[in-house]
């Protein structure tokens, strides 16, 4: 050590350590500065799928593939209007909408109360945690020849398939997160004379919240898939009962629109559960921040 | 609380600057054990603190500081021997330990039954270690220092005839740890509880306490009142010369205990 740096340098013969120049990274950006969509960018990331979709038109009016098989984009946009413009797709909506809907609150409300008994109280632990463990391996899917039977082709079937569907994320989630809150809490709120009840309402579920809303939008999407086996249950109306007609008659084209409306219902429902997170938990800095 | 269930005693109004001999007893220890396996972590603790006593605890890791202070909130219980303490009493530990979901008044008033007057009166406790501006703010978007501030105004907010105070400095910076130090002595004076502080920094005890007590080998080894005036200043020999008995008594090294100093 005492070589390396030698005898006290001159001027002129000082060595240089090699510095690293990190001068550039922040100089040319104004502070604050975060990256924004370019014009350039937002191009770039529609080239492919317009490009996709150009490829498809084309080869449809080219030929190359069967329109029967495969009807291009401006098939599908028509297949929309007609479905528009026939009342059917106004009223299929709302009724698949409402299918899920009382699926999911039946099945979130139990997942919850279910969640919230095993995590707080140790008898709610020993009687359903390892039944829930169980059956939520159970694909749900599987479980539609039995619901037929117990329950028919009517929609008791297709609401208790969404129902059984959604208990799975909504408890596991209120479970972990009931479970996660620090047990030092807990211990300050016993000295700070909180009750049971008082520590479950003001500092356990509170706390448990964030957790607890994950496992709803966790089922809210599971919903909607298992509206979508639901409906291939003999619908007689909504969304699965159009896809049923076209399939009969060969409709590929308003398959795919049907295809597509669910896609749109899953992209609306996350948004809306996203914008129930962001209300609902205010205090994380995470999502004041966003 | 009922799990420990402690004889409480219950304070009498108290006349401000009553001497201490004639305060009411925050607590009263006698002959407390608390055994973890077959080790006695305490054993035969006999200790009574009254009301307006400050005092502090020290010791080496690891010798049941922690487990007598959580004895004494009602954390912990004793294998043992008599534990009688006042019925009103809070305590700040080493973290926070605040509800993130809770704005910070909510968080001072959480024992207390909600109401009106309970935004008022947490107000009120966090106007004292001045916070009252950050009343609506979220716990996360405080310091450490000011964390530990509302943890303090909590404490403050129960009124409490005994005031736990568990190295509710150690994880603070040395310039906010010296605010804190007058903060405490300042309203310890106001409140005048019985305060029992568990602490690694001598210095901390004596300038904060009336008394400081050395627990080692599961008893209390060492027991001294500190007359110095207030307030304190961490000079002098008197001081010095507490440093040095202290940190002998803590099985420091006269050497290193000079180092310190």
């Amino acid at each position: 050590m005492t070589l390396r740096y030698g005898p006290v340098a001159t001027a002129a013969s000082v060595a240089h350590l090699p510095l690293v120049d990190l001068s550039g990274a922040g100089v040319n950006q104004p502070p604050g500065h975060t990256w924004r969509p370019t014009r350039r960018g937002i191009a770039l990331r529609a080239a492919a799928p317009v490009a996709l979709l150009a490829l498809w038109q084309m080869s449809a009016s080219a030929g190359w593939i069967s329109t029967d098989a495969l009807p291009p984009p401006s098939a599908i946009v028509s297949a929309f209007q007609d479905l528009i413009a026939s009342g059917d797709l106004q009223s299929a909506i709302p009724t698949s909408l409402a299918r899920s809907l009382v699926g999911l609150v039946l099945g979130a409300s139990t997942g919850l109360a279910l969640g919230l008994f095993a995590g707080l109280w140790r008898v709610g632990e020993g009687l359903f945690d390892a039944p829930m463990q169980m059956l939520r391996t159970v694909p749900f899917i599987a479980m539609i020849p039995l619901f037929i039977i117990w329950f028919g082709i009517g929609e008791d079937a297709k609401i208790a398939l969404i129902y059984a569907a959604t208990i799975f994320p909504v408890y596991l989630n209120t479970y972990a997160g009931v479970r996660g809150v620090d047990r030092k809490l807990i211990e300050a709120g016993q000295v700070f004379g909180l009750s049971h009840f008082g520590i479950a309402v003001r500092i356990i579920l509170p706390t448990a919240l964030p957790s607890i809303l994950v496992g709803l939008r966790y089922a809210a999407g599971v919903a909607l898939l298992a509206l979508v086996a639901a409906e291939q249950i003999n619908a007689q109306s909504g969304i699965g009962y159009i896809l049923l007609n076209a399939n009969q008659n060969q409709r590929t084209d308003i398959i795919l629109a049907g295809i597509i409306v669910y896609a749109a219902l899953g992209i609306i429902i996350d948004i809306v559960m996203r914008w129930v997170e962001r209300i609902s938990l205010p205090w994380r800095p995470s999502i004041v921040l966003a | 609380m009922s799990l420990l269930s402690p004889d409480r005693i219950h304070s009498h109004p108290v006349q401000p600057h009553a001497p201490l001999v004639e305060q009411p007893v925050s607590v009263a220890l006698s002959g407390l054990r608390r055994v973890f396996g077959d080790r006695a972590v305490l054993d035969g603790i006999d200790l009574s603190i009254r009301r307006g006593e400050f005092v502090s605890l020290l010791g080496p890791s690891g010798t049941g500081k922690t487990t007598l202070l959580r004895i004494l909130a009602g954390l912990d219980r004793a294998d043992g021997g008599t534990v009688k303490v006042a019925a009103a009493r809070s305590v700040v530990f080493q973290e926070p330990r605040l509800v993130l979901a809770k704005r910070v008044w909510q968080n001072v008033v959480i024992g207390h039954k909600r109401g009106a007057a309970s935004r008022r009166h947490a107000i009120d406790a966090l106007e004292e270690v001045g916070l009252a501006r950050h009343s609506d703010a979220w716990p996360k978007t405080l310091s450490g220092g000011e964390a530990q501030r509302v943890a303090l105004a909590r404490a403050l907010a129960k009124e409490p005839d005994l005031l736990l105070l568990d190295e509710p400095f150690a994880a603070l910076d040395a310039l906010t740890r010296l605010r804190m130090h007058d903060l405490v002595a300042q309203l310890w004076k106001r409140h005048a509880p019985a305060v029992l502080l568990v602490t690694h920094d001598v210095d901390e005890a004596i300038l904060l306490s009336d008394r400081v007590i050395v627990l080692s080998g599961g008893r209390i080894s060492f027991d001294t009142p500190i007359t110095l005036p207030r307030p304190r200043q961490r000079e002098g020999r008197t001081f010095a010369g507490l440093r040095k008995q202290l940190l002998a008594e803590l099985g420091v090294l006269t050497t290193a205990a000079e180092a310190l100093a």
